[in-house]
């Protein structure tokens, strides 16, 4: 599950991470009282206006409605109302959110951190992640902070610091230690990053993770460790037992086809394609959509609907993919198992009946158990509804109707 | 012989009487398998599917002669069920739960590296040795004996291509189902190792999906071998976008090495019969044989 900036902000300032401290509002109009309290709170003069959304690039990223960036700076309280107001209520485009950008609803005012002072400022990067070759976490720090760090990875490999985590005895001394000094830093900054590697880890473990980046992490002017940006993403299996995170889940930020799905207990997953498709099982139903495309069409969507196929799931199923008005057929690929493709067959026509007139033509493959039998109740239901038992059979007749 | 499972194995069911325990342990006894009894803490000495329950692993070890556990207890006490089965001494640990939180797993799998154990999963469809043994969820009718071994990340999918073995006229020595998260017990090397050292297996269908490196590695690793064995390859998620994750937890693509396109450049790369279309799994493991 991923989170907002300003929600992985408070959460690492609760296990004693420093952070660049700002306030979050959704409202230009509470904008300007906010930066003051902001003042107040902090001493800072100038202010940070950041969009909340999820997606990164928001620096560079351009507000449709105002050509604003989704990170501006205001150098006076002043100006602060007008450039949230530039921002609220926009839709932001960056390079992670696609060409129809995301809707910000919430902006954060935060603390300028970059203040002159004895030294230079530095970005550096940091982030927490499972290694799935070893099947341990891993700390990856660089000196290239604020950079993409896939660009860094081919470019200069070097670069990346790695450190992996014994899961027994958990982040040792030496570990942060050496990170802190493969960054190049000394005195009060050395220290102060031991313990933000130490407090950043540890808040890690201790919300069930499974991504942390801080990019960039800076040292301040005076020698200060702090993250002024942070993406969490949090572990979906672990929410049971963290309720507290499981509510920080932002369904404005997700698909609403993808959280209606959820609520009846499907997988789905709204893609840009023309042909819908229901599989059971989530490998099948990937290998359905890669089908699908070599029959010269493009996967809509990909939909697990699970080992129970049956009436409700299947009409919960098709009301979803055809509320997407590029779908221009439906491909349902089953394979019974415990599940009796006659059962699925069944249902297949219950769900077609029930919600009345499809105008699209569906192509129902049902292989496994008690396949030949489920192909003759789709056959003789008199819908216009194509089966198939053979894998190749259904990927023909995509192509047929596609053309 | 056989890998992992066969008519000697004694197994046990972790989660014996809760519902998924209870249908698969009936499934599996209709189909042969020696099922020896199961473990629910708590219900111990009392019968269940014509089997003794036990309170502990250790118990079912001792008492039954337990050495194949397969795992039903639901996401938050799998783990711990995965490591009271290592220590009691089970060889062989097939978790099929799905829903297990990443740190769990890296603690249970910490646990058992140094024990002499093999964790099969978790979030599989089990394995099955046909006309042996099914330790699994899967139907045991498609499986037909034979001597082509599958290892694969995907359930249903399993099932398919077994299925296209079938109907090309082969037959199936043993089908493992790796599981689809990111930490399983077992990889694509490891299984495919097995198979290659099984003498009853012939060819071997591997079957990925999208994230992580593992069919790469397994990949690699039979190039190294000489590539001894005719292997058939597929990756699911040719059309899967970036960052999303494809219903298993392990399926999403990180980077630009861990999309289908690069394992299958690796994979044919190494010597691998790579199919584009899951629909040819069968006919080309046939023509690889001849």
């Amino acid at each position: 599950m991923n989170i907002h900036e300003y929600q992985a902000k408070t959460i690492l300032k609760k296990y004693g991470v420093n952070v660049q401290r700002g306030i979050v509002v959704d409202n230009p109009e509470k904008a300007q009282a906010t930066a003051k309290e902001l003042h107040t709170e902090t001493g800072t003069d100038w202010y940070v206006i950041k969009a909340q959304i999820h997606a990164g690039g928001r620096g560079k990223g351009k507000v449709k409605e105002t050509g604003s960036n989704g990170v501006v700076l205001a150098k006076s309280l002043e100006e602060v109302p007008e450039k949230v107001k530039h921002i609220i209520g926009g839709t932001l485009v960056t390079h992670q959110t696609g060409e129809e950008g995301k809707k910000v609803n919430k902006v954060l005012i935060a603390e300028d951190v970059y203040y002159p002072g004895d030294s230079e400022p530095k970005e550096f990067y940091m982030s927490i992640l499972l290694d799935r070759a070893t099947s341990h976490n891993i700390i990856m720090a660089s000196t290239e902070g604020g950079m993409d760090i896939e660009d860094v990875a081919a470019n200069t490999p070097e670069k990346i610091i790695k450190e992996w985590i014994d899961p027994t005895v958990g982040l040792q001394p030496f570990q942060a230690r050496k990170i802190a000094f493969a960054l190049g830093l000394t005195g009060n900054a050395f220290k102060e990053m031991v313990k933000f590697i130490f407090s950043l880890y540890k808040a890690y473990e201790a919300t069930d993770s499974s991504m942390f980046e801080i990019n960039p992490v800076l040292k301040t002017s005076d020698n200060k460790i702090l993250a002024v940006d942070a993406k969490v993403n949090l572990d979906d299996n672990a929410l049971f037992r963290h309720q507290d995170l499981a509510e920080l889940r932002d369904l404005t930020e997700e698909d609403p086809l993808e959280v209606e799905a959820g609520k009846s207990g499907l997988n789905y997953i709204k893609l840009d394609g023309n042909v819908g498709c229901m599989v059971n099982g989530a490998g099948l139903a990937m290998a359905t959509m890669d089908i699908i495309k070599l029959s010269g069409g493009e996967p809509a969507n990909f939909l697990d609907v699970g080992g129970g196929a049956n009436a409700e799931t299947v009409e919960a199923g098709f009301r979803i993919i055809l509320k997407d008005p590029h779908v221009k057929a439906i491909l349902i690929n089953i394979f019974g198992g415990i599940v009796r493709c006659d059962r699925v067959a069944n249902g297949v026509v219950e769900a077609y009946k029930k919600i009345g007139d499809i105008d699209v033509p569906i192509i129902v493959r049902l292989q496994g158990t008690n396949a030949e039998e489920g192909a003759k109740i789709i056959e003789d239901s008199g819908l216009k509804v194509t089966s198939a038992i053979v894998l190749k059979d259904a990927a023909a007749k995509v192509k047929e109707v596609l053309q | 012989m056989s890998v992992l499972v066969n008519k000697d194995s004694k197994v046990i069911v972790q989660g014996f009487t809760g519902s998924e325990g209870s249908f698969h342990a009936g499934q599996m006894i209709e189909y042969g398998t020696n099922v020896v009894g199961g473990v629910t803490p708590g219900k111990g000495g009392q019968t269940h599917l014509d089997r003794p329950v036990f309170n502990t692993v250790a118990e079912a070890v001792e008492k039954a002669g337990a050495n194949v556990s397969i795992i039903f207890v639901p996401p938050a006490y799998a783990a711990d069920a995965i490591m009271e089965a290592a220590d009691a001494g089970i060889k062989v640990i097939i978790a099929i739960t799905e829903g297990i939180p990443v740190k769990d797993m890296l603690y249970a799998k910490e646990f058992i590296k140094n024990r002499d154990v093999t964790l099969i999963g978790p979030n599989c469809p089990g394995v099955i040795t046909p006309g042996e043994a099914k330790v699994g969820i899967m139907p045991g009718f498609v499986f037909k004996q034979g001597r082509i071994g599958i290892v694969s990340k995907s359930g249903t999918l399993t099932y398919e291509a077994a299925d296209q073995v079938v109907k090309a006229g082969l037959g199936i020595s043993t089908a493992i189902g790796i599981g689809g998260d990111p930490i399983i017990g077992t990889s694509t090397k490891e299984a495919v190792k097995l198979l290659m050292e099984d003498e009853e297996t012939d060819g071997i269908v591997m079957i990925g999906e999208i994230g992580g490196q593992y069919e790469a590695e397994a990949a690699r690793w039979i190039q190294e071998q000489g590539n001894p064995k005719p292997v058939v390859g597929f990756i699911a998620g040719q059309t899967a976008p970036k960052g999303k994750r494809m219903g298993h937890a392990g399926a999403i693509i990180g980077g630009a090495d861990d999309t289908a396109e690069a394992k299958m450049r690796i994979m044919k790369e190494c010597g691998l019969e790579v199919v584009a279309s899951p629909a040819d799994i069968g006919e080309t493991m046939a023509k690889a044989l001849k």
